[in-house]
C-alpha cells in the first residue's frame, strides 16, 4: 500500500533497495522543481515493468505525472513525452531487465539523439517480480530459477555499454545513501542531454548483494562500492574509461559531456525547413490549367 | 463513336521511367480537363525487375484501374509477353524496336524512341516520343501535350526554350511513327472541364494532408513500403511552432513515442504496413488501456510476414480490429478513394481526441501510391477537435466510471492539474495498479462505451430494398462501384452499402445489415475477413475474394456477382 492510496496493494519486500531509490527520486524531483521554480506537475516519471516499475505509484508527496507502460519501452515513451512538450522534466525508472535486456535496443538511439531525459536504472541482477530468474547483470555461473545449473551467458557491463553508446551523462551509485543519490539524480536532471544514473539496488529475496557492495568493515572485508576519487575528471573520456575498467562499483559521476540536445538540433533545422501553412502545402498539389 | 475512357499501360523494368511516362500523360490529360487515375506495380527493388505503370483517362471520375488495356507500351520482350493478354479488343501494343522485334501482322508496331529522341538533340525526351505515339492512337489533342510540356519545362533557367522545343519535336516524331503504322484505338471524347479547382495527389499524401488539416502536430515513423511516403511527407511538411517529426529506430519506438506524445498533449500519428503494425501490437494495447489519443495508419501490403511489399491486398482487417491481446476492438476507418483518404486522415485525428484513445486508419498499396485529380478540399470546412483537458483541481479523476450519459470527462495534461499515472496495468481512478474486480469491470465498460462517441464518417446506402446488396470496404470500393453500376444498367436489382468506418458502424448501415438482406463483400483476401466479421454479428454476409496481389477488375466482379445472384444464398 502507498501512503496516498490505501487501496493500492503492491509492496516491495522488506529491505528492498528500491525504497532507498524512491526516497532519493522524491527528494530529487522536489529539489529540481524548487530549483527551477516549476510545479511538481511538470515532472513526468515513465516506468517500465518489474518491481522497479511500481516506483511511479509509490513516490510520496505532491504527485508528478506518470506513465506505467509496457516492458522495455521506457525510453521511446519518454522521448515522445519530452519532444511532445520540452518543458516537462522527464525521468525514466527501470530495472536492469527492463532497461538492459528487452529494452536495450532503445539506449543507442536515445544516446544518438541526446534527448534531454534522465534514466534511473535500478540494478539488482535478477528478475524479482517473476521470482528470481537470471537477468543481464547476473554473474556468469549464477544459479537462478531459470539457470538451475548455472548461467552460461556473460553478464553485461552497463557502464561500459553506456560509454560506448555515447551517453552524455553517466553516474553510478547504490541505494544505501538516498540523500547522496538524490543529489546525483538532480544533477543528472540538470544535465542537458541523455543522462543515466545506474543504481545498485539489491533484492533482499533473490539476490542480496548488500554485503558484497558495502563489505563488512568490522570483519575487515572491503566492499565493491567505492567513492570516485576527487581528482577524477568526468569530462575526460579517457579518465571515465579507465575508471570503469577497474573492478568495483564506483559511486559518483563517471562521465559528462556538453553538447547539443535533440531539441537544440531540431531548432537549428527550422531555418532550413520553414513552417508552411496548411493552405501552402495543399496548393503545392494544385493542378495548373 | 467517341470513347469515354482509355487505359494506357507502360510496362518494362524498374528504372525505365515507366512511372514518369504515366504521370506525364496523366497530368497532360488532367490539365486538358479529363479525370485520371494512375496505378503502378513493381517489385520491391529500385532498379530492374518487371514493373508497369498505367493511367486511365476518362471524361467522368475514374473509379478503378479498369478491366484491360487499350494501349500497351512494352519496353522489353518480357513486358510484351506478360501484358499482351490484358489488351482489350481493338487494343494496340507499341513495342520497343531497339530492344526486340515481333513478327509482322499483329496488332502492334515498333518504335525506336531513344534513337528518335537523340535526333531532337535531347536524349532524355524518349518518353515524349512514346507519349506522342500514344496520343495519336487515342486521338488526344496535341496542343494539350504541348501545353503540358511548356508548363513543365518553364523553370526560369537558361535552356528552357531548347528543352521545350526538343520535347515537342519528340512528340511529333512519335506521332509520325504511329501515323505510318495505320493503327488507332478510337477517339477520346472531349472532356467537360470541372468548374472547381483541382489537386493531383496520391492516397498517402492526401491522408497526410488531411491529418495535418485537423491539427496533427507530432509524427514518428519508420520506413516501410508502402507507408514510407507518409514519413517522407511529414519530414518535408510538419515543421513550425509546436510541431515535431522524426524518423525513429523501429516501429516499436514509433508507437511508444506517439504514446508519450499523446499523453503529453499532442495530436500524434505514425504510419506503417503489416510487419510494422504487428510490432506495434503491444503499444496499441497500452494506448487502449491507458486511454491515450493517437492515430496508427496501416497502409496494407500483401501478407503475412514480409509478404508482398508492393502489391495490393486487404488482409490486415482482423489485425487492425484486434491488434493486441485482451478485450480490445479498435475504431477502424478504411477510406476507399483518394478523396476519402484526405477526410479520413482528418477524422481519425479528431476521433482520437474525442474519445481519448487510439484510432486505426487503414489504407492499402493500391490507394497509397496511385495518383488522381480530385476537387481541392476546402480547408476551412475541416473541423479540428481539440483536446478536452481536465480543468478541475483534484487528482484521482482520470479514470472515473463513465456510462455515456454525460460528456466524457476531460483528460489531465502534464504540466496542469489532475496528475495521474497512465497505466497499462488495470488501474483505479488515479491510475494506480489494482486487481479488484470492481475496477476491471467498470473500466472495461468505460473503454468500450467510449466508442459510441465516434460518428460522422462517410457512408453510402442505395437501393437497400434489393434482395442482394454489394458492400465493399476500403480500396475495393472503386471496382465494386463500377461493377454495381454496370449491373444496375444491365437490369440487375442489386443494392449498395458502403461505410468508411468499419468500427463502429453507423446506425443507418447497421439497420440495412440487420434487415437480413444478402450482403456480398468483394475483398482482397483469402479468409473473407469483413464478411466473417459481419457474420459474427449475425448478418447474412458472404465474400467474393481475390488474392492475386492486384486490385479487382470490374468485369470480373460483374461476372462473379452475377454468378452469385444465379446461385441464390450460399452462406
Amino acid at each position: 500500500m502507498s501512503k496516498r492510496n490505501p487501496e493500492y496493494d503492491f509492496q516491495w519486500c522488506p529491505g528492498c533497495g528500491d525504497f532507498g531509490v524512491r526516497r532519493a527520486l522524491q527528494v530529487a524531483l522536489e529539489g529540481y522543481s524548487a530549483e527551477h521554480e516549476e510545479p511538481q506537475a511538470n515532472n513526468v516519471v515513465v516506468a517500465g515493468i518489474g518491481c522497479s516499475g511500481n516506483m511511479v505509484h509509490l513516490v510520496e508527496g505532491e504527485q508528478p505525472f506518470g506513465i506505467h507502460g509496457i516492458h522495455g519501452r521506457t525510453l521511446p515513451i519518454a522521448f515522445g513525452v519530452k519532444m511532445g512538450n520540452p518543458k516537462l522534466n522527464t525521468v525514466v525508472v527501470a530495472g536492469d531487465g527492463d532497461f538492459l535486456s528487452i529494452g536495450a535496443e532503445h539506449i543507442p538511439p536515445a544516446a544518438n539523439r541526446n534527448v534531454d531525459i534522465t534514466a534511473v536504472v535500478m540494478d539488482n541482477g535478477v528478475y524479482g517480480l517473476t521470482k528470481g530468474q537470471s537477468s543481464p547483470t547476473s554473474a556468469f555461473g549464477a544459479i537462478t530459477t531459470s539457470t538451475p545449473f548455472g548461467k552460461i551467458e556473460n553478464p553485461v557491463s552497463p557502464l561500459k555499454q553506456y560509454m560506448a553508446m555515447g551517453v552524455t551523462y553517466i553516474a553510478s551509485y547504490y541505494s544505501s545513501k538516498p540523500r547522496d543519490l538524490a543529489k546525483v539524480i538532480q544533477d543528472a536532471m540538470n544535465h542537458k542531454g541523455f543522462s543515466i544514473v545506474h543504481v545498485q539496488s539489491p533484492c533482499t529475496t533473490y539476490n542480496d548483494t548488500y554485503d558484497i557492495l558495502k563489505g563488512k568493515p568490522r570483519e575487515g572485508i572491503a566492499g565493491l562500492a567505492y567513492d570516485i576519487p576527487e581528482d577524477h575528471d568526468p569530462t575526460s573520456e579517457q579518465a571515465a574509461n579507465d575508471l570503469i575498467s577497474r573492478p568495483g562499483v564506483p559511486l559518483g559521476v563517471v562521465f559528462r559531456a556538453e553538447g547539443a540536445t535533440l531539441q537544440d538540433r531540431y531548432d537549428s533545422l527550422k531555418e532550413k525547413a520553414p513552417a508552411k501553412s496548411n493552405e501552402e502545402i495543399l496548393n503545392s498539389y494544385l493542378l495548373k490549367v | 463513336m467517341d470513347k469515354k475512357d482509355f487505359v494506357i499501360r507502360f510496362a518494362g523494368e524498374g528504372g525505365q521511367g515507366l512511372v514518369t511516362s504515366a504521370d506525364a500523360l496523366a497530368r497532360a490529360a488532367a490539365q486538358a480537363g479529363y479525370y485520371v487515375q494512375t496505378h503502378s506495380t513493381f517489385p520491391s527493388q529500385i532498379m530492374g525487375g518487371p514493373a508497369s505503370s498505367q493511367v486511365r483517362i476518362s471524361t467522368t471520375p475514374v473509379l478503378s484501374s479498369g478491366d484491360g488495356v487499350d494501349v500497351l507500351v512494352a519496353l522489353n520482350r518480357y513486358a510484351y509477353d506478360n501484358h499482351n493478354q490484358d489488351l482489350n479488343h481493338g487494343g494496340v501494343t507499341v513495342y520497343n524496336a531497339e530492344e526486340y522485334d515481333l513478327p509482322e501482322g499483329g496488332n502492334y508496331f515498333g518504335i525506336r524512341a531513344d534513337e528518335l529522341a537523340k535526333s531532337t538533340g535531347n536524349a532524355r525526351a524518349a518518353n515524349m516520343v512514346t507519349i506522342g505515339a500514344v496520343a495519336h492512337l487515342i486521338d488526344f489533342k496535341l496542343a494539350e501535350i504541348d501545353n503540358f510540356i511548356t508548363q513543365r519545362f518553364t523553370r526560369g533557367r537558361d535552356g528552357d526554350a531548347e528543352i521545350i522545343e526538343a520535347n515537342i519535336k519528340a512528340v511529333r516524331l512519335g506521332v509520325e511513327v504511329a501515323q505510318s503504322s495505320g493503327f488507332s484505338v478510337g477517339t477520346l471524347a472531349a472532356p467537360t472541364k470541372p468548374d472547381h479547382e483541382q489537386i493531383v495527389i496520391t492516397g498517402n499524401a492526401a491522408l497526410a494532408m488531411g491529418s495535418v488539416a485537423a491539427g496533427l502536430d507530432f509524427y514518428a515513423g519508420y520506413p516501410i513500403s508502402p507507408a514510407t511516403t507518409i514519413l517522407v511527407w511529414m519530414e518535408h511538411n510538419l515543421w513550425g511552432e509546436d510541431r515535431f517529426v522524426h524518423q525513429v529506430a523501429s516501429e516499436i519506438e514509433a508507437i511508444n513515442a506517439i504514446i508519450g506524445a499523446g499523453f503529453a498533449g499532442k495530436k500524434a500519428m505514425t504510419a506503417t504496413a503489416g510487419p510494422g503494425f504487428s510490432l506495434m501490437s503491444e503499444g496499441l494495447g497500452l494506448s487502449w488501456m491507458a486511454e491515450i489519443p493517437l492515430v496508427v495508419v496501416n497502409v496494407q501490403r500483401g501478407g503475412p510476414a514480409t509478404g508482398l511489399p508492393t502489391k495490393s491486398e486487404q488482409s490486415d482487417l482482423y489485425s487492425c480490429m484486434h491488434p493486441a491481446h485482451g478485450d480490445i476492438r479498435m475504431p477502424v476507418l478504411a477510406p476507399g478513394s483518394i478523396e476519402e483518404c484526405f477526410y479520413a486522415g482528418a477524422l481519425a485525428t479528431n476521433w482520437a481526441e474525442r474519445y481519448q484513445g487510439p484510432v486505426i486508419l487503414m489504407s492499402e498499396f493500391g490507394l497509397a501510391e496511385r495518383g488522381e485529380n480530385i476537387k481541392k478540399p476546402d480547408l476551412s470546412e475541416i473541423s479540428t477537435e481539440s483536446r478536452n483537458a481536465y480543468e478541475g483541481t483534484e487528482s484521482g479523476k482520470r479514470y472515473v466510471s463513465w456510462d455515456g450519459s454525460t460528456p466524457l470527462p476531460g483528460m489531465p495534461i502534464p504540466g496542469g492539474n489532475g496528475a495521474y499515472v497512465a497505466n497499462g496495468s488495470e488501474h483505479d481512478e488515479i491510475g494506480d495498479t489494482t486487481h479488484l474486480p470492481y475496477h476491471h469491470i467498470r473500466l472495461t465498460e468505460r473503454r468500450f462505451k467510449k466508442l459510441d462517441l465516434l460518428d460522422g464518417a462517410h457512408y453510402e446506402i442505395e437501393n437497400a430494398d434489393a434482395d442482394t446488396i454489394i458492400m465493399p470496404w476500403g480500396s475495393s470500393k472503386g471496382p465494386a462501384r463500377e461493377a454495381y453500376e454496370r449491373l444496375r444498367e444491365a437490369g440487375e436489382n442489386v443494392g449498395w452499402l458502403y461505410s468508411v468506418s468499419l468500427h463502429p458502424l453507423p446506425q443507418d448501415v447497421i439497420d440495412v445489415l440487420a434487415s437480413g438482406k444478402r450482403i456480398i463483400v468483394p475483398e482482397l483476401n483469402y479468409l473473407g475477413q469483413w464478411s466473417s466479421l459481419l457474420r459474427m454479428e449475425g448478418y447474412n454476409a458472404e465474400s467474393i475474394t481475390q488474392y492475386t496481389g492486384l486490385p479487382f477488375r470490374p468485369a470480373d466482379l460483374v461476372d462473379s456477382i452475377k454468378e452469385r445472384l444465379g446461385a441464390g444464398a450460399t452462406v
